[in-house]
């Protein structure tokens, strides 16, 4: 029988299957990625038991978290934070893990970071202190966030003890158009926000999402790469896109891809990794491209969204007890009332950036519907490129002008608001349009509320000073 | 790592579902390079909140947490895991635990006991009668006892048996160390490597 494209990458490595007992497969990973907030305590771990790293030569670290995303050439000035990022620097001086500290040219989100150099490829498996390494399945890897215990064990063996997961195919296809182009205004974030409020936000516990139909095909990487990345918002540990001459050009000529008679070798294999024709998925869920429109969020996790057009959802039509003490509770929280337009749904910050948003593409979507406007007067918008090289391209191009023109603040890079480590956090009571990925309660800062958006409707939403997509502009 | 085979605390009602590690401990919360130390974060805006369970005897002492479904969704940040066990509590029941969660507290002696829907509403309404009331948790046996209720969980075979041992993970891979080297020797060259540094 066929397999999926997930298990083939699994039974590839496979360094021992599990026995009787439920023993767990003992798998192979190829690429581990650490930033600060997750290993100090892994390296602690190693030191403890006298063990060293067994591959530094397939791990790599930066520093994303934490750091300031202004004035990065003074020293950290929230001493928990510094200390944190020193601890990183001192453990991978001492255990000879190559590191792109803050200032350096390749360092950023850890997730932009790894593609960007090459370093993500299809069929490999990719690990990382993060739940968003999901984002490295958009070139066919099997990529997924892991606890810090799980980066000592890999820093210690390259492996990890896993069972194998559940397989569940995501079509996205157009029954209009033959390419699978998405409607105006359509992004890939639009995409994923409409799979996690289709099956929820534990609907893909368990299972690894392959992402597959015209739609997806017709996305770049960077697209892809935003839809992968939320898989985990679903929860899905990983989320697949099988490799196709658009994973190929991505790749070709980046500093780590194979080069010459080895890039010949591994095209030849990457082009095996497609889920046969007989296989079969645990589950599968078919969304319609055509019928697809810019989404937001209105509570307090992804599952919560619709359609900018529609209103606030009111929880008296809601039977289900549990259900409804959910919508009400986050309705109280982000302080909204049943009925009312999203779209005049007022915002005090838009944030464009994050690991699901903070590509290149996504500064140039949004910067395309900033040009010749202004953000409206009061609001605040961060722009924080994803890497130091976005950021350096982004300027190439004169972006950064046209963001710092209509009035946005223009960042280096880092996680920043997506988390509210650093010191980019929303206020209580702040509400926010934001490129990222979750909108939990305090998730920005303590207190602030979060609008997850698409960078288009991020840049129409700055403009109007209410949810808006870039149509609704003059 | 401790083995647990069984344990009685006080049982604390937790009514909320999709109970995500933010909220278990906000990310400010995370710059420490320890363990230990994350208590004082554990549900930290809730805890702010007078009503919060926590906040009242003989809650504030429990080490059963019973947890409504989707309990450990969104970051990985096994920091969740540490500030439950800081905390105190040692069993967290809900009927649906998010992946990375899971893994997370079975590799710290923390025990996510999965348990039927209708069984964890049972052990709400007991436990907001009887506040106070004391919940053994049996990993041989695979039950929750509180009062006259007896529930069963379930939890995979061989988490059970590696918490019921103490086992050590790390401990466990190595002694496959061998097939691991015999691994390597077989990947392709081609195979990307972060050293040396190539381009930039």
């Amino acid at each position: 029988m066929g397999r999926t494209l997930a298990e083939k990458v699994w039974d590839t490595h496979v360094v021992r299957a599990g026995g009787a007992g439920g023993e767990p497969d003992l798998l192979y990973i190829d690429l581990h990625l650490v930033h600060e907030v997750t290993s100090p305590q892994a390296f602690d771990g190693l030191r403890l038991a006298g063990r060293p790293v067994r591959r530094p030569d397939l791990t790599i670290a930066t520093e994303d978290h934490n750091v300031p995303t202004q004035d990065i050439e003074l020293p950290i000035a929230d001493e928990v934070s510094a200390t944190q990022v020193d601890t990183l620097r001192r453990n991978c001086a001492e255990f000879g893990v190559r590191l792109h500290p803050m200032g350096d040219a390749e360092q950023g989100i850890v997730h932009v970071m790894g593609p960007q150099l090459g370093l993500t490829q299809p069929g490999l498996t990719v690990v990382c202190g993060d739940s968003h390494t999901s984002t490295h399945g958009a070139f066919g890897a099997l990529a997924f966030g892991i606890g810090t215990s799980e980066v000592e064990h890999v820093l210690a063996t390259q492996t990890l003890p896993l069972r194998p997961f559940k397989t569940m195919a995501i079509t996205v296809d157009s029954a209009e158009t033959a390419d699978g182009a998405l409607p105006r205004g359509v992004t890939s974030k639009d995409i994923i926000l409409a799979v996690i409020a289709k099956i929820g936000t534990g609907g893909g516990q368990g299972y690894v999402l392959e992402y597959r139909g015209s739609a997806i095909e017709s996305l770049s990487m960077e697209a892809r790469m935003t839809i992968c990345n939320m898989s985990i918002e679903a929860g899905a540990r990983a989320g697949m896109i099988a490799p196709d001459e658009t994973t190929f050009d991505y790749l070709e000529g980046r500093p780590h891809a194979p080069q010459g008679a080895d890039w010949d070798d591994a095209v030849e294999y990457w082009r095996s990794l497609r889920t046969d024709g007989d296989a079969t998925f645990d589950a599968e869920v078919h969304i319609d491209a055509d019928s697809l429109v810019p989404f937001v969020t209105w509570g307090t996790n992804p599952g919560q969204g619709l359609p900018l057009s529609e209103r606030v959802p009111d929880p008296g039509g809601i039977t289900d007890d549990g259900e409804r003490i959910t919508v009400e509770k986050a309705l109280s929280y982000m302080d909204l009332m049943p009925g009312t337009p999203l779209r005049e749904i007022a915002v005090d910050t838009v944030f464009l950036g994050s690991c699901t948003n903070g590509r290149i593409e996504d500064l140039r979507a949004a910067a395309g519907v900033l040009r010749g406007r202004s953000v409206r007067d009061g609001l605040r918008m961060l722009v924080v490129p994803g890497s130091m090289q976005v950021r350096a391209q982004a300027e190439a191009e004169g972006l950064h002008e046209v963001f710092t023109a209509a009035g946005a603040q223009w960042r280096s890079a880092g996680c920043s608001m997506c988390l509210g480590m650093n010191p980019d956090q929303l206020a209580p009571g702040e509400r926010a349009a934001s490129t990222s990925n979750r909108n939990f309660e305090g998730r920005q800062g303590k207190g602030g509320r979060t609008h997850l958006v698409s960078p288009l409707v991020a840049a129409a939403t700055a403009v109007r000073g209410s949810l808006s997509a870039p149509d609704d502009l003059d | 790592m401790q083995p647990f085979t069984r344990h009685t605390g006080v049982g604390v009602p937790l009514r909320r579902s999709n109970v995500d590690t933010d909220t278990i401990i906000p990310a400010v919360y995370l710059k420490r390079v320890s363990r230990t130390g994350f208590a004082d974060g554990l549900f930290s805006a809730w805890r702010a909140e007078q009503d919060f369970v926590l906040n009242s005897e003989p809650f504030r002492s429990g080490s059963v947490l019973v947890a409504g479904p989707d309990f450990g969704t969104g970051s990985s940040r096994e920091h969740a895991v540490w500030a439950l066990s800081d905390y105190g509590f040692r069993v967290v029941i809900s009927s649906r635990f998010a992946d990375i969660f899971r893994g997370n507290a079975g590799k710290q002696g923390l025990l996510a006991a999965q348990c039927e829907q209708p069984d964890v509403e049972l052990l709400w309404k007991l436990l907001d009668s009887e506040p106070g009331t004391q919940v053994t948790v049996d990993l041989t046996e695979k039950t929750v006892q509180a009062k006259d209720l007896t529930v069963s969980f379930s939890i995979d075979d061989y988490t059970r048996w590696r918490l019921l041992e103490g086992l050590d993970d790390i401990g466990l891979s190595m002694r496959y160390s061998e097939a691991i080297a015999d691994f390597e020797i077989a990947r392709p060259s081609w195979m990307p490597t972060t050293t040396p540094v190539r381009g930039g």
